[in-house]
């Protein structure tokens, strides 16, 4: 079962939009993004949900002929987290975690969609300027310790994640139709961190990006997990206690249904 | 059908892991053992993270001995004295085994040292039981092969700080108890199993307890110790699945029953080689794990 939330809800009142225009010589396009609710609950009970983002290109006058084709990159990045990554190595015949690496700030999500693959849209100094892809999100967060080489710990942290479906990298993600309205699908797991998301729209021709808009998205999980959840984190005590009692109740029924069956 | 454990972070097949309640309470049923030896391991293949499997096999344990010790209860087969210096030990243990748990996990040595621990151990049980299957097939024609004379008077008898158990019948010093309850309560709280195995032949054997008065005994200080222990981690670690222990209590429950029934209609001897070669089968995979190299060799966890 999928859920889909329609997050970013265009379009062109330009009242309550969060919109950053890099106004640039030849055109006059800027990227529109509002959002119907700054609240999302996501019942994450199994597979997780998934997110349709979507937007529009607002410009003055018909789309410009004179230069590259239109591409779209959106970013949605989770609150970021200490995260210990281990190396498992061979000592005495048998793997055991030894070097350990600690990331002090890596996003508990991150999903890029774009239109085309990013590599291929901007150079390395538009994405540094702009924080954009992997590389910049979780590549660059560093560490500390005594590595030398870091980069086999950052590389195993995507390639983990990307397997739990925490970080995405989505090349051909993006739709857009009519050179104007844009739209993605991003997959939610179901180990979600709840907290402020960003979600970043940038509008890109010729390797330069010519307008962004960023918004934040608070996520909260629901249902019967989460509140379990919750309970475990800020009140252990009485999580604990519940846990056990809840137990010992199955334990009583089931032995009150074994004298009832024996009877 | 997909569950999501809230604590554990994982989605599981909610019927797989009522078949994995079912199995241990049908061992249980059929043996009279608790099962959590076999659990633990059972959650660990898939994929529960260890110190998750470990605190919530706990909290399944409780609720499981509470209902055993009801039954020994209605039957009187409970040595409440005996059970009580069980528990101080079990608690003492309990609580040093938590702060053990809790300096492995954080240094990420956790799943490693319980992987060990299980392999040493259900590589014993399962090669002695599988010893014993055999000599009993062996034997079957000879009747006083299997008989077992309980001793009345062990060296735990000239130990100081003697106690009088009524119930057991029996005048013997507190320290063998105690430390058998102290041992017991350290795996609860590192391995997530109840201790049946270690204590029931020491309590039989080194004290002498009546064996219809060990198991009522055993459940009592189980029911005490694995609650206790469940709370701590919660406390201590956060890594009490609620959800992930009332699933296997219900699969649990199931098991029981069936395993009952089950005993009656298949012979002893073909019941104990079955579980033996179950013990050694999740002793050896464990021992793989261990020894092949990890598809994965990095892994990650959160730090607190």
């Amino acid at each position: 079962m999928r859920r889909l939330l329609a997050l970013a809800v265009l379009l062109v009142l330009p009242a309550a939009i969060v919109s950053v225009a890099v106004p640039r010589a030849a055109a006059q396009e800027s990227v529109v993004t509002g959002v119907s609710t700054d609240n999302i609950s996501l019942n994450a009970n199994f597979d997780g949900s998934e997110l349709f983002v979507f937007g529009a290109v607002r410009r003055d006058g018909p789309p410009p002929t004179d230069m590259g084709p239109l591409d779209i990159i959106i970013t949605v990045k989770g609150p970021p987290r200490t995260i210990k990554v281990r190396r498992k190595d061979r000592r005495f015949g048998i793997w055991a975690n030894n070097a350990t690496l600690t990331v002090r700030a890596a996003p508990s999500f991150y999903a890029i969609a774009s239109t085309r693959a990013v590599t291929a849209l901007l150079g390395d100094t538009e994405r540094l300027r702009y924080g954009i892809g992997m590389e910049q999100a979780v590549r660059r967060v560093g560490g500390n310790d005594s590595i030398a080489d870091i980069t086999p710990f950052t590389d195993a942290l995507v390639r983990i994640r990307e397997r739990q479906g925490t970080y995405a990298e989505l090349d051909d993600g993006v739709t857009v139709a009519e050179e104007t309205l844009f739209q993605t699908r991003i997959d939610m797991p179901a180990n979600l961190v709840e907290g402020d998301y960003a979600a970043e729209f940038f509008l890109v021709r010729d390797h330069q990006v010519i307008s962004s808009a960023a918004t934040i998205i608070r996520v909260e999980k629901t249902g019967i997990e989460r509140w379990l959840y919750n309970l475990s984190r800020n009140q252990p005590l009485i999580y604990g206690l519940m846990s056990v009692g809840l137990a010992l109740l199955a334990g009583w029924l089931a032995n009150a249904a074994f004298r009832f069956g024996r009877r | 059908m997909q569950i999501y454990l809230p604590i554990a972070e994982v989605s599981v097949n909610g019927l797989g892991l009522l078949v994995i309640g079912t199995m241990v309470g049908l061992l249980s049923g059929m043996f009279g053992v608790g099962g959590g030896f076999i659990l633990t391991p059972l959650l660990f293949f898939i994929g529960i993270p260890p110190a998750v499997a470990v605190a919530s096999a706990a909290n399944q344990i409780a609720g499981s001995s509470f209902s055993a010790f009801l039954a020994h209860w209605q039957r009187r087969t409970v040595d409440f004295r005996m059970g009580a210096v069980l528990l101080v030990g079990g608690v003492l243990g309990s609580a040093s085994g938590v702060q053990i748990f809790e300096a492995l996990r954080q240094k990420g040595q956790f799943e490693l040292v319980v992987s060990l621990l299980y392999v040493l151990m259900l590589g014993t049980i399962g090669g002695l039981m599988l010893m014993e299957s055999v000599r009993t097939l062996r034997r079957r024609n000879d009747p006083n092969a299997v008989l077992i004379t309980r001793r009345r008077h062990t060296w735990a008898h000239g130990l100081p700080l003697k106690m009088r158990f009524r119930t057991s019948n029996l005048y013997v010093s507190a320290i063998p108890p105690f430390v058998i309850g102290l041992v017991v309560g350290i795996l609860a709280a590192i391995m997530g199993v109840g201790g049946g195995f270690i204590m029931v032949p020491a309590m039989i054997y080194l004290i002498g307890m009546p064996t219809k008065v060990v198991v009522g005994t055993s459940v009592f200080q189980f029911l005490f110790v694995t609650g206790f222990t469940a709370v701590l981690h919660a406390v201590q670690s956060g890594s009490v699945d609620v959800l992930l222990a009332l699933i296997l209590l219900l699969g649990g429950v199931i098991g029981a029953q069936l395993g009952v029934g089950l005993a009656a209609r298949l012979r002893a001897e073909q019941l104990r080689i079955g579980l033996a070669l179950l013990v050694v089968g999740v002793c050896l995979k464990l021992a793989a794990d261990l020894v092949i190299k990890p598809a994965e060799l990095f892994s990650l966890s959160g730090a607190s």
